[in-house]
Parts: structure tokens; C-alpha cells; sequence
């Protein structure tokens, strides 16, 4: 008999101006998935801040019931010796310590004061058989692939006996392999009577592994699904989070396809540390104007090295092969030569390698084409605020001014800034990465037209993404990527999940 | 009652900017309570522009650096080695004192590409290319010297560090104020005034202005008024320090190369996120290489400027010159990650460590006091600076 391991009553939480969360109830029973879900800035992330102590009790209103208790914890510390662990996106391991380290990480083995390796070393190896990751406890973190850090902060929630696991978007950096491992687990904790709580983006880890789904909009509980009883689809879901239904999830275009722009010919590079490993094996493709064309591949398969290497050899070594624009041959060995070149590059890691975080809206946005808007070396500052309001209005930039920072945004309308830096530059070819990584739904819709009104333009568009159907919906022709060779080069018409993932999969003969 | 509140809220959105400076007056004020009133004695204000020159001229080129998120310790070694090899030119090799100026910023040039390189192209963190450096342009220095001093120096390359701006055209005995320092005062607060007026003029054709009309004004008028006080005191005493122009003058370009140019912009992008900079096409290797090549001439500078008005070069000079211009920097706001800094805010950082010096020496505090004192301000002007971010971010 399944019975209330945490409730939530009426939570409140208001920040200076904002209420950040308004009366939210939830409901977790003991043993079962629950999955949160809701557009970016819905207030899951604070939520689970309120329920794991972050905001100590007494910065919020309402009662957290944990095992029939009302708790009020004052940190971090309080609510895991309760037995709440959050795991954040961000990991929060120490690279250089060894696995076992990090697992243990601030409730050492210690006897009077000394720790005592064996037994941390025995207890983390303990650990990690059962969340099923072969490493030796030993191995620096720093060696080990983002999935398995993974499964230490997993074990490591565990060595504190944990009773209700919150996990926030676990899946967002991993591999389709990894993701799946990950999601085995918690199924398995599941089994061992551990509570988890899930805050993901992507429906059909959802729809696969959770009980039932709570929907957060605006700072309030909307409703909660229990998937077991009812066949709940995406789309179900989807208009829960966004207050309306999206007719379709891709906005519609009609394709004018041009002359070819840019053709890759015999494309290798080399690793950059590790001039032995080849990254990208002779690998040809072309865009035309006014296309849209996906490139699919695993985790590891290459994908943003073939990118970042034909943009100026922004990543590689020992890079042979051809660039033809317009059927001239061209030599774009540094980025700046690439810009020149009319291509542009938006980075699948906004935050790290996309955008100055420090700096507002108008300075990122003028970042690329700076040349624009200056004369005799001095920027014209004024036309710089111009142009920068007029992509805030267009692209939907929501922000008070274009002096905002742009660190203060949501992912959505950072990933809009970066769109801009590079519409501002005017390129022929955009090369877009992974375009909708960790955006809310809304926001997404609104990348897709973007992207449909630039192809309309003439411009010709290379996306990668780790999401097929993002690709099945948007892109004319999709080249898959395996070990760093192009395996296919498939029509949409004959494109399918299956297809794709059968020449993203396949391997060197 | 929705335009008072703007105008609260304007109001305190401005403050923040403007904080550095209202302690700098806080300072100033207070010293000159506790002097009696000696700290604004035309003498003594002449004496802190000069005394502080150096530092500042540093100042310039160490906020730069800060921002392009690198640092600069070897300043003082360089300027000893530039004040001695000028000194050589002059004394050893028979070369004119304007040869020798030219020379000693060639050299300074010549340092700062040196250190460059190692920054830049072979990515060595600039804490140990310019510690290396400390070492080896005060190696350097004593080497060229040959433990000597050199003094004293011509009487034209004196006037860079201690002259003063036509002083034979208008003795200060024939007047009571010193007309050449009067109309340069006017002329700078009539372009001060105009270069305002033009560029809200074109905010507003743009449709960009924000500021109240009112703010405008009380800015203006503020500004100018300093710029007329300082006039005054300075023509109540011997008239226009040589170095202040100099100074004046590197303020404005450095000012607008920071603000306006595209190669300030790489500077903010590189120290803000140096692989979106370098995704952006921007060449961060060779915007650092020019910083060092820059801070290099600005450190010689500075070297001929202390030279000078010392009228010899000593191994020992500049001594923890490079400590002053770091402290100045970060009290005039600019952030230890990089990123963030101006060049007015570091020129306003060393004018109060430079008012703070000379206050305290007014008032005959000792030395160690001083320091400590000092220390303090620098600890407390950084953590105001920290908290002051926490508490935006929210």
C-alpha cells in the first residue's frame, strides 16, 4: 500500500518583485517516479531550491511534508540528513578528486580525525555496484565521461541514504546510451523503495520511466497525469505546459531550394591533443540556398568538430580537404576568415562558448560584425543600440532593454541573442548546433520559425541535433554522422527514426 | 507620483555608477577637514597631480590588462629600466633629450611585445610572464646602471616629470592667477561641454535618450565645475603641470579607445568569455600581444615621467610601482575575473589612494599607518564591490 512520502502545501515563494511560486501542492507517494514538468522559468527549479533547503525555511510560505513530518530545513545539509539529495545539471563533482572522494565528499571515512582509505575505497566500489558503473573507485572524475559522473553523484546520493532523489534534467548532457542506463537505474532505485523526483524537457524519457507527471505554468501547480492509469501522449502533456495546444510542434515551410552554397570536399581532421585520432574521415557535403539540412549522429560521432572545423578550423588539427562557396574554391583558416566568408557558427554551449555573459544584449549582438558599425575603428554606439533593439522586437528578445545582461536570461532568449549576433552578421551559410538545447517548448516553436524565415531568405542552413524528430520536422535532407564518416545523405521523403539510426549506428566495414 | 519614483529609481541606478567618485569626494572632503583645509592649497593640489602622474599613467594601461582578465607585476621594473636607459642614451651615448624620450617609449614598446609574446603565442598565464618579468627588467636596470645612479638629466627631459606649461610667457609674480591654465581650463570644460551636447543630440535623433534632461545638466554642470575648481587652484600656483596635459590628454584617448574603438570592445569580449570572443572572429592572441606592447609604453612612460622629475635614475626606482596600479584598478571597479573595468574608474581609484597618501602625510601619520590604512581600502573597496554585485543578481 503506497502512502505519501512528501507533500507540498501551498508553497509561496516571492522574490523582490516576483512571485516566483503561488500556492504549489504536490503529491509524491512512497516508491514512484514523479516526473516535474513545465516551460523554462516556470519555477521548477526554485521549487525543488525550496524542497531541498536551498531557500532555508522562512524565505517561503507553506508546509514541506516529508514521512508525515512537517520539516523545516535550514540548508543543504539539513534536508539530505533527512534524506532529500538534488542532483543539479550542473555536476557538482570535484574533477581532480578520485571517485571515491567525490562520493564521499564531506561525510569522509575518517577514524579520529584520519581517513581511512580502504574503507572509502570498499564502501565506494560497494556504491558503484549498484548503480552499475565499472570504474576503479580510484579514477580521477575528471577521466571518466559525463554519463558515468552521472551515476557517481547517483552513488553518492546514495552513501547518504537517500530516501526521495530529485534529479534535475539528468539526461540534458548525455548520450542516447548513457541516458538509457540512467533511466534504468532510477527504475531500479524505484524497486529498492527510493523515492525519485525528475525535472526533464524531454516527453519520452517522461513518458517512459515516470508514475506520473506533475505540470508546473507560471509558478503554479496546474495538474498532475498519472501516466500508469491513463494513455497520456506528448502532445497531452505539451498543452499543459504551454496553456494551449500546439497545432504542431514544427511550423510548416515550403521549401525554395537554390543553387548549392557551400560544398565540403574530402573533410579530415585530426584530434587536437592526439594527432593519431581521426575526428572527421573524409567527409563531403553540401548546402544549397534556401535549404535546410540536418546532420544526425551520436554523442562522439563527430558532429561539432565537423562544424567548428569548417568554420575557421575553430577546432582540429591537421585539417585536409576543400571549401567551395559558390563553386569557388575557398580559405577559411581562421574564424575571422570564415566570417568574411559569409559563414557563421551559433555553438551548442551558449554559455561557454556563445555569449559574454558579463556583457548586455546590444555589445553580444554587435560581438561578430563589429566592423558593421564603425567607422576609422570607432563604434557607432547609437546605431549599435538601434540594431540591437530592432532584433530584440523581431526575434522576440524578451528583456526590458537591450542593456540587459545577457547571463540574466532564460536559455530561450540567450539562444535568440546568439541567432541574432550571427543574423547580424549576415551570413550565406549558418551552421546551427544543437539550436533548441534546454529550451522550454514555446521557445522552441519560436527557433523554428526563425530558422524557416532564414532559409525563406536565401540562406542556406546546416543544423545538428541530438533530437531526431527535431530534425524529421524541420530540415530537407539529413546526412547521418557515425565515427566521423558520413554514412547517408537521406531525403527527407524517406527519412524515418528508423532509417537514421540505423546509418548513425552503422559501423566502419 | 510615478515620476518621482522614476525619478528615485533613476536616481539610484545612477548612484551605483557614480560611487567610486562620490567616495573620492567623500575622501577629499574629509582630508580637507582634518588638514585644516591645507589639502586644497593650490601648492599641495599642484603636488598630488604630480606626485600621482606616474601612477595613473600606469593606472591606464594595468585597468586594460585587468579587463582583458590577465595581470601586470612587472610595471615597476620596467619603468626603472626605461629611466636607465634613457638616462644611458643621454649621458653614455650623447643622444639629445628628445632622442632619449623617443628611445625610452621604443624600448618600453620593445618589453611589453616581449612580454606579449610569451602571453599571447606561447600561453604562459601573464602572472608568470610578468613575474619573470619583475625579475628581469630589475635585473636588467641594475646591469645597465652598473649600480650607479644616473643624474642629473637635461633640463627639457626635467620638464616632463616637473614642468610646467609656459612658465616663462606669464611669471607667476606678474598675476595673480596664470592665464595659460585659465584658458586651457576653459577650452577643456567649452569641448567637455560640446562633445556632451553633441552626443545626446544624437541619442535623441536616434530616439536612445534616457536620461532626464535635469541629470543632464546637474552632470554637466558638476563636471565643469571641477574642471574650473582645479583650473583655479592650479593657476593660483606655478600653472599647468606638463604631465597633467600628458595625463589629460592619455585619459580622453584611452577613454574612447575603451568605449568606442573596436579594438576596446575585443578587449571587454576577451576578458568576458574568451572562447565566444574567439568564436566571434575576433584574434584574442593578437588583442593580448597589443595590451602588453601598450602597457609596455605606457610603463616607460611613466619610467621617464618618475625619471624626470626624481632628475636621476636609480636601481632601486619604482619600486612596487606595479602594486599601486593593480590597487587602483580594482578600487576603481574593475572585476578580478576580467571583463569588467574603466579606464575613469581606475584614473579615480588612484586618485584616492593618491589623496589618501597625501592626506594622511599632511597630517604626519607615519608610514606603517599609511600602509596599513591603505590596505584596508583596498580590502574594503573590493568586498563593497563584490557584495554590491551579490546583492543585484538578487
Amino acid at each position: 500500500m503506497a502512502h505519501t512520502i512528501l507533500e507540498m502545501r501551498d508553497i509561496t515563494k516571492t522574490f523582490p518583485g516576483v512571485k516566483a511560486l503561488q500556492n504549489v501542492n504536490l503529491q509524491v507517494q512512497r516508491g514512484e517516479v514523479l516526473a516535474i514538468c513545465g516551460e523554462n522559468g516556470a519555477g521548477k527549479s526554485t521549487l525543488m531550491k525550496v524542497l531541498s533547503g536551498v531557500y532555508p525555511h522562512g524565505t517561503y510560505e507553506g508546509d514541506i511534508v516529508f514521512e508525515n513530518e512537517v520539516m523545516s530545513f535550514s540548508g543543504i545539509r539539513d534536508s539530505e540528513k533527512s534524506g532529500v539529495v538534488i542532483i543539479h545539471q550542473e555536476l557538482a563533482l570535484s574533477p581532480y578528486l578520485s571517485i571515491a572522494e567525490n562520493i564521499f565528499l564531506g561525510n569522509e571515512q575518517a577514524t579520529r580525525g584520519f581517513i581511512d582509505w580502504d574503507k572509502t575505497n570498499l564502501e565506494a566500489s560497494k556504491l558503484l555496484a549498484r548503480v552499475g558503473l565499472k570504474e576503479n573507485p580510484i579514477t580521477p572524475v575528471s577521466q571518466i565521461g559525463v554519463g558515468k559522473q552521472q551515476l557517481v553523484e547517483i552513488a553518492k546520493a546514495l552513501s547518504k541514504d537517500v530516501k526521495l532523489l530529485i534529479l534535475d534534467e539528468p539526461t540534458a548532457a548525455l548520450n542516447d546510451e548513457d541516458s538509457a542506463h540512467l533511466l534504468d537505474l532510477i527504475s531500479h532505485l524505484r524497486g529498492q523503495g527510493i523515492t525519485s523526483i525528475i525535472i526533464s524537457h524531454k516527453l519520452n524519457e517522461i513518458k517512459a520511466i515516470a508514475d506520473k507527471v506533475t505540470i508546473i505554468r507560471d509558478g503554479r501547480t496546474i495538474e498532475t497525469l498519472d501516466l500508469r492509469k491513463d494513455d497520456i501522449s506528448e502532445e497531452r502533456i505539451i498543452k499543459g505546459m504551454v496553456g494551449r495546444d500546439l497545432e504542431s510542434r514544427y511550423p510548416d515551410r515550403t521549401p525554395a531550394i537554390g543553387e548549392e552554397v557551400l560544398r565540403v570536399e574530402d573533410w579530415t581532421v585530426h584530434h587536437p591533443e592526439d594527432s593519431s585520432r581521426v575526428v572527421v574521415d573524409a567527409a563531403n557535403l553540401n548546402v544549397r540556398a534556401g535549404e535546410v539540412v540536418g546532420i544526425a549522429g551520436l554523442m562522439g560521432a563527430g558532429r561539432t568538430e565537423l562544424a567548428m572545423s569548417i568554420f575557421g578550423r575553430s577546432y582540429g588539427k591537421g585539417i585536409t580537404g576543400k571549401l567551395y562557396k559558390n563553386g569557388t574554391e575557398i580559405r577559411a583558416h581562421s574564424v575571422k576568415e570564415a566570417i568574411d566568408h559569409g559563414l557563421a557558427y551559433a555553438t551548442e554551449d551558449r554559455k561557454q562558448y556563445g555569449l559574454n555573459l558579463i556583457e548586455d544584449i546590444k555589445r553580444n549582438i554587435s560581438m561578430a560584425a563589429l566592423g558593421k558599425l564603425a567607422k576609422g575603428g570607432f563604434v557607432d554606439a547609437g546605431r549599435e543600440t538601434v540594431v540591437a533593439n530592432d532584433y530584440r522586437k523581431s526575434m522576440n528578445i524578451k528583456a526590458p532593454n537591450v542593456e540587459a545582461l545577457t547571463g540574466k536570461l532564460s536559455g530561450g532568449n540567450q539562444q535568440k541573442v546568439v541567432l541574432s549576433k550571427w543574423m547580424f552578421s549576415d551570413p550565406d551559410v549558418l551552421i546551427l548546433d544543437e539550436p533548441t538545447r534546454g529550451i522550454d517548448v514555446g521557445a522552441k516553436y519560436e527557433i523554428y520559425t526563425i530558422i524557416n524565415k532564414l532559409a525563406s531568405e536565401g540562406k542556406a542552413i546546416i543544423v545538428i541535433s541530438s533530437e531526431l524528430p527535431e530534425l524529421l520536422g524541420i530540415c530537407d535532407r539529413i546526412y547521418t554522422l557515425s565515427e566521423g564518416r558520413i554514412t547517408a545523405d537521406v531525403p527527407i521523403a524517406e527519412a524515418n527514426p528508423e532509417v537514421l539510426m540505423q546509418y548513425m549506428t552503422k559501423e566502419k566495414d | 507620483m510615478a515620476t518621482i519614483k522614476d525619478g528615485v529609481d533613476f536616481l539610484a541606478s545612477r548612484l551605483r555608477q557614480i560611487g567610486i567618485f562620490l567616495a573620492l569626494i567623500v575622501i577629499i572632503a574629509l582630508f580637507q577637514v582634518l588638514t585644516g583645509g591645507s589639502l586644497l592649497q593650490p601648492a599641495n593640489v599642484t603636488n598630488i597631480v604630480v606626485q600621482n602622474s606616474y601612477i595613473l599613467i600606469l593606472a591606464i594601461g594595468m585597468v586594460m590588462i585587468i579587463i582583458a582578465g590577465h595581470i601586470d607585476l612587472s610595471v615597476g621594473s620596467v619603468a626603472a629600466f626605461v629611466g636607465a636607459m634613457s638616462g644611458v642614451m643621454i649621458t653614455q651615448w650623447g643622444w639629445p633629450w628628445w632622442a632619449a624620450i623617443v628611445g625610452g617609449l621604443v624600448v618600453g614598446a620593445l618589453v611589453g611585445a616581449w612580454q606579449g609574446f610569451w602571453v599571447a603565442y606561447v600561453g604562459i598565464p601573464a602572472f608568470i610572464v610578468t613575474l619573470a618579468g619583475m625579475l628581469l627588467f630589475r635585473g636588467l636596470t641594475q646591469m645597465v646602471l652598473g649600480g650607479q645612479q644616473i643624474t642629473p638629466f637635461p633640463t627639457e627631459y626635467r620638464q616632463l616629470g616637473g614642468g610646467f606649461v609656459f612658465p616663462e610667457l606669464f611669471p607667476a609674480a606678474s598675476s595673480p592667477l596664470e592665464w595659460i591654465t585659465v584658458g586651457l581650463g576653459v577650452i577643456a570644460t567649452v569641448l567637455l561641454v560640446s562633445q556632451q551636447v553633441r552626443a545626446r543630440a544624437h541619442r535623441v535623433k536616434l530616439g536612445l535618450e534616457d536620461e532626464p534632461m535635469a541629470w543632464f545638466l546637474i552632470k554637466l554642470v558638476f563636471l565643469g565645475g571641477i574642471i574650473l575648481a582645479i583650473t583655479f587652484l592650479l593657476a593660483s600656483f606655478r600653472g599647468t603641470p606638463i604631465v597633467l596635459v600628458v595625463l589629460g590628454v592619455l585619459i580622453v584617448v584611452y577613454t574612447a579607445v575603451m568605449n568606442r574603438s573596436v579594438f576596446g570592445r575585443h578587449v571587454y569580449a576577451r576578458g568576458g568569455n574568451q572562447h565566444a570572443a574567439e568564436l566571434s572572429g575576433i584574434n584574442v592572441k593578437k588583442v593580448d600581444f597589443y595590451l602588453f606592447v601598450n602597457m609596455g609604453v605606457l610603463a616607460a612612460l611613466a619610467g621617464l615621467v618618475f625619471t624626470g622629475r626624481l632628475n636621476s635614475a636609480g636601481p632601486g626606482a619604482g619600486n612596487l610601482f606595479e602594486l599601486d596600479a593593480i590597487a587602483a584598478a580594482f578600487i576603481g571597479g574593475a572585476a578580478v575575473s576580467g571583463g569588467i573595468g574603466t579606464v575613469i574608474g581606475a584614473i579615480t581609484g588612484g586618485l584616492i589612494m593618491g589623496v589618501l597618501n597625501n592626506g594622511m602625510s599632511l597630517m604626519g601619520i607615519g608610514t606603517d599607518a599609511q600602509q596599513f590604512i591603505k590596505g584596508l581600502v583596498l580590502l574594503l573597496a573590493v568586498a563593497f564591490d563584490v557584495w554590491n554585485k551579490r546583492r543585484n543578481r538578487g
